[in-house]
């Protein structure tokens, strides 16, 4: 059997765009939710809103917009040859969504100890508005939190090929559409932070 | 069938971190914005910003810039798309 | 796949070719021939599972009272019969089996954009059906809540509901990587010469379906999470005593499920467009409306979701407009039955099987399609609404519309990948009790809807009796008409005369490779100089 042997480097990139614009209608049907419960409970949203961590959403941002450039960088890195540093940008990538995660995990522990998470005594006797923004930010950011998983999961996988050099200058179409894949990743938060963490 | 030419459209680092500073100065505008007493409509305010921030991402991080009218035609449908399920449900929720 | 391993044709084709047999040749082969086969025994599986629950519900209902059930194993049986039939059956049949089988070879393409990931697709497929099949025999047993999986009872029901919303889950899951596999293999791969205007109308409506499957699955996914939220974390985003809105759900649900009515029937729609003008001889009418009332259906299909709603207490301008935009739809699916019509006006009709079951899609469609009118009218509709009408007026349209399509593609593609064909009489007998049984079966349930009688009700009153007994016998037809036509059908597959190339005269580029076709379809690369229903280009009498 002879497979063609010249790879579809558009094609493969047209494939992933069409699975991110999937993976934006997956989220889009939470921001439907969010956008329907907010007319209905503006009052109760904006209360919820301020015991958010402002703090660690803000820096979450910051932490996935670097990560953002970094994995951009290292496309860049990887298209003009220099294997050395697309490692270390990637490293630096998979690192700011091990810190992202981390500072996910002390929010939500600190969160989860004042009483506020799904169907908690504190939540069920507060008004319903509030109980519903917290669900909603729950999973939202949950199904977030997987994605940073995955996307850095996809990363390390595409690390360790160009580590192994099937990844090179020549053909890069894993690390690029990995790269898409973690944008989109950074895309859903940049509409997440502001949602939940800013609505005061 | 468009052409399958492999031109690689190589962004420099120096516009990768000149599209970061915007990024994080738009971080910045929005909290700003959100401490601002302008009630509801900051939520407005904060989308615009998120819009203009995506915006940047979509167009010089994934290269939706050297991508024909194909990629960028899809891109426009998938958002129409959501835009209109989200749009329409509010033909219920708003009239209730 | 045993009866499969055990045929073996005269020439050298994919069956044979690739010199790997057994098992694993099979259920982890990337060509898209094997795939489609694979997909084709499996959704065959389901769906002859699914008819006998649909039998076991006709005889229940031959009269009031207990016939063969209690109500609560009815409840599980019209649920799985729906699961089963929608999300195993005719969502991934058509893309799955005839989409994997028949679009690359039309497009004059070795394989699909991505062989592996397509394989993934099945594996996914399955592994979602074996979730769902567990459902029924583990935990509090089989859902009972009606495919549609409403809250508030779903959130509450004791019975295996989330197990069953994960295995759908998987199998959405399984649906978008084969959108996205189709879209990309006919955007990308397309022969030289297969101008977007050559396209064959069967891909067109393959592409159109694809891009449902893109868009509106995964909204079913997340809605389909938060059913498991709702269950396992009780977030009360559908509970109104935790402030949340059960109507959303139906919202959510519904964005995703009248799309999916699309992906049911486009293809569908496709199929007869490729039928039709083989067995009359001529040219399409109207090539490129139908092409472009295909991505009409996609689109205008998009906007309609709220009119399940209509008496759910949805805003009253909500439903005029929902309403009115669900006649929009009918204004594409309209311009294809014409152009059908106009096909065969003044054409050299050969009736044969395929050709019945593309006749009779026409007018079954046709009725279903109107009833469809009358549910969608907001007036209309509060009088048949959760009535049996409902479920004539889907029947008609799923299994009188894509399902005799699927038939029909059964009858006029497989012999190709066999090298052998079933026995012609045997077919249209069988054809023929089919679409009897089925009028009277679902013919009778409209009318009964029409009275007053509800759906899903497990009893109902003796005024009823008469018209139910007459719909059960009907299904008696039907389903004998089924089981001859599969027999005939699968016997003549693998001991059936053998036929040539090109059995029906068609001008699709599938007709100009050998019989069965070798596993990269083409001999040499195909260059296409002519349109797909031009059979004066193609050298066809």
């Amino acid at each position: 059997m002879t497979q063609p042997t010249h790879k579809d480097y558009a094609g493969a990139k047209l494939g992933m765009w069409l699975f991110l614009f999937s993976e934006m209608l997956l989220f889009g049907g939470l921001f439907l939710l969010y956008g329907v419960y907010l007319a209905r409970y503006p009052q109760e949203f904006t209360t919820a809103s301020r015991h958010m961590h402002l703090f660690f959403g803000t820096l979450n941002t910051a932490i996935l917009i670097t990560s953002s450039m970094l994995v951009a960088m290292a496309l860049t890195a990887i298209q003009r040859n220099q294997r050395r540093l697309t490692l270390w940008l990637l490293g630096g990538t998979i690192f700011c969504a091990a810190v992202f995660m981390f500072n996910k995990y002390l929010e939500w522990s600190d969160e989860f100890g004042r009483g506020i998470y799904p169907n908690s005594p504190k939540l069920a006797a507060g008004p319903p508005g509030e109980s519903v923004f917290y669900g909603l930010y729950y999973l939202t950011v949950g199904l977030h939190g997987l994605h940073v998983l995955v996307g850095g999961t996809v990363l390390t996988v595409v690390a360790v090929r160009v580590w192994r050099g099937d990844v090179h200058a020549g053909d890069y179409i894993w690390l690029e559409n990995g790269a898409l894949y973690w944008h989109l990743v950074d895309l859903f938060w940049i509409f997440i932070f502001p949602l939940y963490y800013l609505v005061l | 069938m468009s052409s399958d030419s492999h031109a690689p459209h190589i962004v420099g680092y120096g516009k990768l971190i000149a599209v970061w500073l915007g990024l994080l100065f738009f971080t910045g505008l929005t909290v700003w914005v959100s401490r601002q007493q302008t009630g509801i409509g900051h939520v407005w305010g904060s989308l615009a910003i998120s819009v203009v921030k995506s915006g940047l991402v979509i167009t010089f991080y994934m290269h939706m810039r050297h991508e024909g009218w194909l990629l960028r035609s899809l891109l426009f449908v998938a958002l129409l798309t959501l835009a209109i399920f989200i749009g329409f449900t509010f033909f219920d929720v708003l009239y209730r | 796949m045993t009866s499969a391993a055990q045929f073996s044709p005269a020439t050298s084709s994919f069956w044979n070719d690739t010199g790997k047999s057994g098992i694993t040749s099979w259920v982890f082969s990337t060509d898209h021939k094997r795939i489609g086969l694979l997909y084709l025994y499996s959704v065959l599986t389901f769906f002859l599972i699914a008819v006998s629950l649909g039998a076991l519900l006709r005889i229940e209902l031959m009269a009031p009272g207990r016939t063969i059930m209690g109500p609560q194993t009815y409840n599980a049986v019209f649920t799985v019969h729906g699961v089963l039939m929608i999300f195993l059956f005719i969502i991934p049949g058509f893309p799955g089996a005839f989409g994997n089988l028949i679009m690359p070879i039309q497009i004059g393409a070795r394989d699909v954009a991505f062989p592996r990931l397509n394989l993934f697709s099945w594996w996914l497929y399955i592994a979602g059906a074996a979730i769902i099949v567990t459902s029924l025999f583990t935990g509090g047993g089989p859902p009972d809540t009606g495919w549609t999986f409403y809250v508030p009872f779903s959130e509450r029901t004791g019975t295996n509901v989330s197990l069953a919303v994960f295995g759908v889950f998987i199998v959405g899951f399984s649906s978008i990587l084969t959108g996205v596999n189709f879209v990309t293999t006919i955007h990308r791969l397309r022969a030289e010469g297969m101008r977007w205007g050559r396209l064959p109308l069967f891909v067109w409506s393959v592409y159109a379906t694809a891009w449902v499957q893109i868009l509106a699955t995964p909204i079913l996914g997340i809605t389909l999470v938060l059913i498991l939220a709702e269950r396992v974390l009780g977030t009360g985003l559908f509970d109104p005593t935790k402030g949340g809105d059960p109507l959303m759900y139906q919202h959510l649900f519904w964005i995703y499920s009248h799309p999916a009515v699309y992906i049911m029937i486009l293809p569908g729609m496709g199929v007869i467009s490729d039928i039709i003008p083989v067995f009359a001889r001529k040219p399409i009418f109207g090539y490129k409306m139908i092409a472009f009332s295909s991505l009409a259906i996609a689109g205008a299909g998009s906007l309609v979701w709220g009119h399940h709603m209509f008496t759910s207490g949805m805003s009253d301008n909500a439903v005029l407009i929902f309403s009115f935009l669900t006649f929009v739809v009918a204004i594409p699916s309209a311009i294809k039955v014409f152009n059908w019509v106009s096909t065969l006006y003044r054409g050299s009709i050969s009736l044969e099987a395929p050709m019945l079951f593309a006749l009779s899609f026409i007018l079954l469609f046709s009725i279903g399609g109107l009833a469809g009118l009358i549910l969608g009218a907001a007036a209309t509709d509060i009088h048949v609404h959760d009535t049996q009408f409902v479920v004539g007026h889907f029947h008609y349209v799923i299994f009188g519309g894509a399902g005799f399509a699927f038939f029909g593609a059964m009858h006029y593609w497989l012999p190709k990948f066999y090298g052998r064909r079933y026995h012609e009489r045997t077919a249209v007998i069988a054809w023929a009790l089919l679409f009897v049984g089925f009028n009277i079966t679902y013919f009778s349930m409209m009318v009964l809807g029409m009275e007053g009688m509800p759906r899903r009700y497990y009893d109902y009153l003796p005024e009823f009796a008469p018209l139910n007994l007459v719909s059960t016998i009907g299904s008696w037809i039907m389903i004998s008409g089924l089981i001859l036509m599969m027999v005939n059908l699968f016997r003549g597959l693998f001991r059936g005369e053998a036929i040539g190339q090109n059995p029906w005269g068609g001008a699709t580029l599938e007709w100009s490779v050998p019989t069965p076709p070798p596993t990269e379809n083409f001999i040499e690369e195909p260059v296409v100089t002519h349109g797909p229903y031009d059979f004066k280009g193609a050298g066809i009498p």
